[in-house]
């Protein structure tokens, strides 16, 4: 956004203030929206708790000693907790649904293409989308109509025309087809989580939808594939931040010294991690046995939603395997937090519109979130299921209650 | 073994600035000499979030070059990110081609050399500028995202000669595309050079040397001959190649080592996601309409009947050959103008080929005013001197000077007469067999009509009257 600062959450864009709006910016202003400020994420996106920020990290509005999730948390508690009607956020891995399922609102990453990313600051380009978050669907599909179209200026955005998602919510899902693929329901994932999404899947099949046991075979492997294409293209798009041009600079004599300092004093732990992965996957005698082979799971993975969308509408699942984790819980594992993405990640390399719905609460009174997954750039069938799925009511995280 | 023992084996590599209007990924200007810094923005500044947007005027001159040496026009071609850091890199990367170029295969017709082969043509982002000053180092980005074709030639060259006529043919060719301004010194042409040597008669290629920082004709010939000489010394005294990157000194006419192939950067190519496949429709492919290229047109004129070196001098300007068309007529006369006169004007300061002050057509005129006997070749001259200097009409030129030739046979009758009148002595001997005295008669007339008088008529009539 034009004139505020901006950093990714990261020490190393301390005190950059753009000098233009991102598109989304842009048609948000023009359609009236009133911008109140900025919200807390994960440094450069990466990360699944909100607390690699140089901020500091963000709480759970329903229990302050747990993460919201990430990395867009910062978004998702804003909304959950009545700061805003609605925020927005980017999606490369889960990073809108995830946190949304954490927080008990919804959030939404539209198919590749659908949002323009110009002036969106990237992580992995081939992934990243901007999504919206809101207490409810229709919030969501207002939101999304808003920021979605062709932008001259990002070339991998789609000229298809953008519908009013907003008007068919509530046309209903009777003879709809869901797909529950059932690499979703292993191990991992928590038995409260399951149940409530159960539950979700018979409400659907009491409002009409057919229910079918489908096999999304490749979609194990997403997460290993997922952190060497999106690490590969991170170590690329964040190399522009070497301290010549803006950001922080190291105090230092010579050209390489400031780059080796700046990036050192600028960079937090998981990005320089997935710089360095994604920097070995690209190397020169690395290349084909890592990230080629990566894009090849990858086609197969996308392949294997394209088979089950010629028999079903959409693809049902848990957002995240669990509800959300305490503070620091996962941060000395980087393996454990990583996986907290395994039933979001695959939407990503595959390009499809994916939408985060409550659907309940556990034991200790931590929201569940389903994920509902769409044929690209089928939004509207997308949002319709979730409007039918989502709780007639939004309670108030415990925050908020007595004020 | 002697330096004739060996066989240079020698590959340039070019790169071109394309004359767009803007640069390749964005709307900025692409005017060289700018303020620094001053023709930039989001996107060739490489701000956060900023993407690429592709200038489609820059894929048509990579098509045009790709056809006029018959390259094979991928219909998809693939962006690449090539990934190193440099302060005038701003995104940490450069946006080129790398699997996938759109151009593969193709020759560079080179005069007396015949065809030499190319690898490719790919299209890329120029970078940035480096400035050091006694302040320190600074960066001037308005270079940033100028379009660039790199050509990549064949190692088909041979010598420092060779290599020196591949390169002056590419320059030469891009300017008559209108694609390249061929500015060397400007850095809007560049080239780099791979050279290895390998003794007579081996087919296995040497090790190979890049040499960068040839930025004219003379140092690509300096710096290729003076990398021949330095390794075959090398293997003469037991030692061997290495591959490195070596750095022409221009001062001191020598190679220097720059990095080593275990310095050289790891680039990390994969393909740009910010940007979807390059698709070139075959529509697109049928507009890109590719100019006659100098060897072409030089073939033509020789075949006209115009000797070859002066062929060869009118092609090496676009502008000359231009002009020749424009005077039309007989292409042997109008080409001893064009090297003649027009290139005398030209050295002297009197004519600029970039902006004539005469239109071609009417030294057509001055040459039906020779023809027709109304001015001398002499005057004829002179007045193409005073066309080319005034772009005044011919016919008021003869006329303002007073340079008409009289031709009329009553008016030259009584000159002849008189000459013959006042040279008896002559006339005799003439009778006598002395025939060479015609010109001596010729001249007398012509000193009388102060060389106005038509020459070729006077001899008629000093013919027939000493019979």
């Amino acid at each position: 956004m034009e004139g505020v600062e901006t950093t990714c959450g990261s020490r190393i864009l301390e005190g950059y203030v753009p000098p233009y709006d991102a598109t989304v910016v842009r048609k948000l202003k023009q359609a009236g929206a009133v911008i109140v400020g900025k919200l807390n994420m994960d440094e450069f996106a990466m990360g699944s708790s909100t607390e690699n920020s140089a901020f500091g990290p963000t709480m759970n509005p329903w229990d302050l000693s747990r993460t919201p999730g990430g990395s867009s948390g910062g978004s998702a508690a804003a909304v959950a907790a009545r700061l805003v009607a609605g925020a927005f956020g980017t999606d490369t891995g889960g990073s809108i649904r995830q946190p949304a399922a954490l927080v008990g609102c919804v959030g939404m990453k539209p198919t590749y293409g659908r949002v323009s990313r110009f002036g969106v600051i990237a992580f992995a380009s081939s992934l990243d989308q901007v999504g919206p978050f809101a207490q409810d669907v229709r919030g969501v599909a207002y939101l999304l109509g808003a920021v979605a179209g062709h932008d001259n200026d990002d070339q991998t955005s789609s000229p298809r025309p953008v519908p009013d998602y907003a008007a068919g919510l509530d046309r209903g899902v009777r003879g709809l087809r869901i797909g529950v693929p059932r690499e979703y329901f292993g191990e991992g994932l928590a038995p409260e989580v399951e149940r409530a999404v159960r539950a979700g899947v018979e409400k659907l099949r009491s409002l009409g939808c057919e229910i079918r046991d489908i096999s999304l075979p490749n979609s194990p492997h997403a997460i290993a594939t997922y952190y060497i294409v999106a690490t590969a293209e991170a170590s690329s798009n964040l190399a522009r931040y070497d301290g010549v041009r803006y950001g922080h600079r190291a105090k230092a004599t010579q050209l390489l010294e400031m780059y080796e300092k700046t990036r050192a004093e600028g960079f937090g732990a998981e990005v320089k991690r997935r710089i360095m992965l994604g920097t070995y996957a690209l190397s020169s005698g690395y290349y084909d046995a890592y990230y080629l082979r990566a894009q090849k799971v990858r086609a197969l993975i996308r392949r294997d939603f394209d088979q089950a969308f010629a028999t079903v509408d959409a693809v049902l699942s848990p957002t995240s395997p669990t509800t959300a984790f305490k503070l620091g819980e996962k941060l000395d594992d980087p393996l454990a937090m990583y996986l907290n993405d395994v039933y979001t990640v695959p939407a990503n390399l595959a390009g499809l519109p994916g939408i985060s719905v409550p659907c309940g609460f556990d034991s200790r009174k931590l929201p569940i979130g389903l994920q509902l997954i769409g044929r690209p750039f089928d939004e509207e069938t997308l949002l319709r299921i979730a409007r039918a799925a989502e709780p007639s009511d939004c309670p108030l995280p415990p925050v908020l209650e007595g004020r | 073994m002697p330096v004739a023992d060996f066989e240079p084996v020698i590959g340039l590599e070019v790169h071109a600035q394309l004359l767009t209007r803007s640069k390749i990924f964005c709307g900025c200007s692409t005017q060289f000499g700018a303020p620094p810094n001053t023709q930039v923005c989001p996107v060739c500044l490489g701000l956060p979030g900023a993407l690429p947007a592709l200038n489609r005027a820059a894929v048509e001159m990579a098509i045009k070059a790709g056809k006029a040496f018959g390259c094979t026009i991928a219909r998809r071609s693939i962006w690449a990110r090539k990934n190193y850091f440099y302060p005038d890199l701003p995104k940490g990367y450069q946006i080129s081609q790398y699997e996938v170029p759109i151009c593969s295969g193709g020759a560079v017709p080179v005069p007396g050399l015949g065809k030499i082969g190319l690898e490719r043509i790919h299209l890329e982002e120029d970078a940035g500028k480096n400035i050091h000053t006694e302040r320190g180092s600074e960066v001037d980005l308005n270079r940033s995202g100028v379009p660039l074709i790199e050509i990549v030639g064949k190692p088909e060259l041979r010598s420092a000669e060779q290599a020196s006529e591949y390169l002056k043919a590419i320059r030469l060719a891009l300017i008559y595309l209108g694609i390249n301004d061929g500015n060397l010194e400007e850095g809007s042409f560049r080239c780099d050079a791979n050279v290895s040597v390998r003794p007579k008669g081996a087919t296995k290629l040497g090790t190979r040397v890049e040499l960068k920082n040839i930025n004219s004709f003379r140092f690509v010939r300096q710096a290729i001959d003076y990398e021949i000489a330095r390794q075959v010394e090398l293997i003469e005294s037991g030692g061997k190649v290495t591959q490195e990157t070596r750095l022409f000194d221009n001062e001191k006419s020598v190679t220097r080592p720059m990095r080593s192939k275990e310095e050289a950067n790891d680039y990390r190519y994969f393909p740009e996601p910010d940007l979807p496949p390059l698709v070139v429709s075959q529509e697109l492919l049928d507009t890109v309409q590719v100019p006659k290229l100098p060897q072409a047109i030089a073939d033509e004129l020789i075949t006209a009947g115009v000797p070859q070196a002066d062929a060869r001098t009118i092609v090496s300007d676009p502008r000359l050959v231009d002009t020749h068309r424009r005077i039309g007529g007989d292409p042997k006369r109008a080409a001893l103008f064009v090297v003649g006169e027009l290139a005398r004007a030209v050295n002297e300061n009197e004519a600029d080929l970039g902006a004539l002050k005469f239109d071609p057509a009417l030294v057509r005129d001055v040459w039906k005013l020779q023809d027709g006997g109304s001015i001398s070749s002499t005057a004829a001259k002179e007045v193409l001197g005073e066309l080319i200097r005034t772009g005044e009409a011919p016919q008021r030129i003869v006329e303002r000077k007073g340079l008409a030739q009289v031709s009329d046979e009553g008016a030259l009758e009584a000159v002849v007469d008189a000459v013959i009148a006042r040279n008896p002595g002559e006339v005799e001997k003439y009778k006598g067999g002395k025939t060479n005295l015609l010109g001596f008669f010729v001249g007398q007339a012509m000193k009388e009509l102060k060389g106005k008088g038509n020459p070729g008529v006077l001899n008629t009539l000093f013919r027939k009257k000493l019979g």
